[in-house]
């Protein structure tokens, strides 16, 4: 057994020391000259999370096409892979062995600053900076102390999508714009027998964010700001985020069993129920247009009862009213992939290939001048309130990293199951912070 | 063959040993036998030995060595921690229902495949019409892949499912229940799903273990007058012995390290809770999802140590009579 270990142990650290070689070769590597731009053939490998087949994966091929057309010495190799798979396992040990894809889905936030710590990712900043005014704020995510490491071409605030019909139905005239307001709405709907609120428990995360917007509720945005960078949650308004989804819930405004509910992709999840005119509300992101049409029996019917409102705000709390949740998709570059890998970023975020994108319905563009493109009503209204928001915090769990975005999602999912409690949400995430 | 044949070999011995004089010519070959033979050995066992070691030794000592460190799988691992992954999952009560959880498995497999596995072994060695549709089916779960198993009973169980529906119909709808989101129920229909998918491996195996059983023996039972029942308790049970103990070690090597099923059928906000959750999903949950590397190679390791002393004991005390020598090296 000793002379095992001995030996494994020799080669984890000759593995070691040829991953820390790896990483330095790269370090004092320049951009080439413009003028070396296209000079030879190269291969470039870009995984993205369009899996599904749709009009998003059928557009990103249009897009390599398109680039490869316009400069017939890239060539683009895509992989599509499920975002868990992608985020989780394959992109994590790409990066760890030589070979990474070049060009990569990137979700900004904690994760990103431990990519850049370990000297994976390629700083853009200097060739990137027409794009990011073009972008604007919502490109902050994708920087790590200041340096530009990735570009977002989605990006939109969570809110709450509703069915227009029920809502009419119930005797409800206005959106909610206050937390009493929509409590008030839950009980109109359940008069009507309906579900007042879809839930997707059974993933965690549709549950999670619930917390989350609570949270930003209850915390300022500086609180906010700071628990980013340092992973430090002793403001009382981590805990004051539970007490209020804890209440929240005690109201019953969502289905039956929906701890076991999935939350999209499924015609028995949350999106099923509200695709499908069962359910008359759903706490989700910007995406959720596309996700909804994939599970409804009757898309154009979807199209006509689909509406979308703004989360509400908690009367006489510190949080800013007008301060958002949301996040985006971005992609990256790989420390030593080819230039051409910036090249083919700055036109994936090119206003003419946003416009594109926004056509396709499966998110929202960032680009400037790319605004024409969105069509759907639902998501026209999420543009507006992207654009009107004070301040854009990122999914918490993604902007803490996931160990303690883990954690905290699983402690918050113990308050919907009945047996947690708000201290053990935060108790939780300092525990996974010191992990 | 030849031998038999005169043609072939017509002067036995004559054709056989070259021209020589025995005396000197015999230990020299005896040596050249013996080298031939350490040539064949490693000639033929070095590549498996090398893929074995590379495949199976060396990720273990890596698991060993990662699990020593603070590690998120970014960058190589450089903050040692000596053995504190290993505390922390003995302090973390989901990686105690993981446990827990594995026990219910290895003991209820048991004690519900074997008497099942038994019953249906016996029926199916009989003669009758159709014997071998019904073997056929009996082991059709068994042939299918986990994921389609796990997919299937997730669609069978989950809310407003087809058992939903049928005890509705049969008037038990007082029964239904969240089989798979209720904390206290998903680990005992966990249960049933795998006992569903592996009883076909265990009916199997003792049929095989069945049809050793020389008929002579039960032919003299019945000539003395034994019942059925009498020669099955009587003759045939002792002979199963080997194949049941056989069987009852690989059912608990499995159900320590189950996980497809699981990971699949089980809901992953009821895994997180632990009461779904069993030690290989808790690794996988760990390791990949909240990005604790060293962590989920610690728990990997504690898997392994687990299995190994389970199989140890299992050989020591249950398994030594029929294994004798093949494994141990020693007779007894």
């Amino acid at each position: 057994m000793a002379m095992k270990h001995r030996a494994g142990a020799t080669l984890a650290l000759l593995m070691t020391t040829a991953l820390l070689v790896a990483g330095c070769n790269g370090s004092d590597s320049e951009a080439p000259a413009e003028n070396e731009l296209y000079k030879n053939p190269v291969t470039l490998t870009w995984w993205h999370n369009a899996s599904q087949d749709g009009p998003g994966k059928t557009y990103w091929e249009k897009v390599a096409k398109d680039f490869s057309a316009l400069h017939p010495t890239v060539t683009v190799q895509i992989e599509a892979i499920e975002t868990n798979q992608l985020q989780r396992t394959r992109l994590p040990a790409a990066l760890l062995s030589s070979d990474p894809p070049d060009i990569f889905q990137a979700w900004g936030g904690g994760e990103m600053r431990e990519q850049v710590e370990a000297d994976y990712l390629k700083d853009l900043t200097d060739q990137v900076k027409d794009e990011v005014a073009n972008i604007g704020s919502a490109t902050e995510i994708w920087q790590v102390n200041g340096k530009q490491y990735g570009l977002p071409y989605r990006m939109g605030i969570e809110g709450i999508w509703y069915n227009k019909d029920m809502f009419a139905k119930a005797g409800i005239t206005a959106p909610p714009t206050t937390f009493d307001e929509l409590n008030q709405a839950v009980t109109k709907l359940k008069a009507i027998n309906v579900i007042p609120i879809a839930l997707g428990a059974g993933d965690k995360w549709p549950a999670a964010h619930w917390w989350y917007n609570f949270a930003l509720r209850a915390c300022s945005v500086d609180t906010l700001k700071k628990a980013s960078v340092d992973l430090v949650f002793d403001d009382p308004c981590f805990v004051k985020a539970g007490q209020d989804l804890k209440t929240f819930i005690g109201t019953n405004p969502f289905q039956p069993n929906f701890i076991a509910t999935p939350g999209q992709n499924d015609p028995t999840s949350a999106n099923g129920l509200v695709a499908n005119g069962k359910a008359a509300m759903e706490l989700m992101g910007d995406w959720n247009r596309g996700t909804l049409e994939t599970v409804a029996e009757d898309p154009e019917a979807l199209t006509k009862f689909l509406g979308w409102f703004p989360v509400p705000a908690i009367a006489g709390s510190a949080g800013d009213p007008k301060a958002a949740l949301g996040g985006g998709d971005g992609f990256a570059c790989a420390k030593n992939a080819p230039a051409e890998c910036v090249e083919f970023l700055k036109y994936i975020v090119s206003p003419e290939v946003q416009k594109g994108f926004a056509g396709t319905g499966t998110g929202l563009p960032v680009a400037k001048g790319a605004e024409a493109g969105v069509a759907d009503p639902a998501l026209k209204s999420i543009l507006e309130a992207t654009s009107g928001a004070t301040y854009v915090q990122l999914w918490l769990d993604t902007a803490f990293g996931s160990t303690v975005g883990n954690a905290m999602n699983d402690a918050v999912i113990a308050i919907f199951a009945g047996n947690g409690t708000p201290e053990k949400v935060v108790e939780a995430m300092k525990a996974a912070a010191k992990k | 063959m030849t031998s038999t044949n005169p043609t072939l070999s017509p002067a036995g011995g004559a054709s056989v040993p070259p021209a020589g004089p025995p005396a000197t010519r015999r230990p020299s070959s005896r040596a050249a036998e013996t080298r031939r033979k350490w040539y064949e050995i490693i000639g033929l066992t070095t590549p498996a030995v090398a893929v074995y070691v590379m495949f199976v030794l060396v990720p273990m000592g890596f698991a060993v060595y990662y699990s020593l460190f603070r590690w998120r799988g970014v960058g190589p691992p450089t903050e040692f921690v000596g053995f504190n992954n290993y505390i922390l999952a003995f302090q973390d009560p989901i990686f105690l229902d993981a446990l827990r959880n594995n026990a219910i498995i290895v003991f209820g497999s048991l004690l519900l495949q074997g008497p099942i596995a038994l019953a249906v072994a016996l029926l199916l060695n009989r003669r009758f019409r159709g014997r071998t549709v019904f073997r056929l089916l009996v082991f059709v779960p068994y042939v299918l892949a986990e994921v389609t198993v796990g997919i299937m009973w997730k669609l069978i169980l989950t809310g407003g499912g087809t058992i939903d529906v049928l005890l509705r119909q049969i008037g038990l709808g007082s029964l239904v229940q969240a089989w798979l989101a209720d904390l206290d129920i998903v680990i005992w229909t966990l249960l049933v799903v795998l006992t569903w998918k592996y009883v076909g491996f265990a009916i199997i195996l003792l049929l095989a273990g069945l049809s050793n059983v020389p008929p002579e023996l039960t032919e003299a039972a019945a000539i003395d007058g034994a019942s059925w029942w009498q020669t099955q308790r009587h003759v045939t049970l002792p002979l199963l012995g080997p194949t049941i103990r056989i069987w009852m070690f690989l059912s608990m090597i499995g159900s320590l390290q189950v996980f497809d099923v699981i990971w699949v059928t089980s809901v992953p906000a009821v895994r997180s809770l632990g009461a779904s959750a069993t030690m290989a999903t808790y690794m996988v949950d760990n390791g990949f999802f909240a990005r604790l590397w060293g962590y989920g190679n610690a728990v990997a390791v504690i898997l392994f140590v687990i299995s190994f002393i389970a199989a140890l004991l299992f050989q020591r005390f249950l398994l030594r009579r029929d294994i004798a020598g093949a494994v141990t090296g020693r007779r007894n």
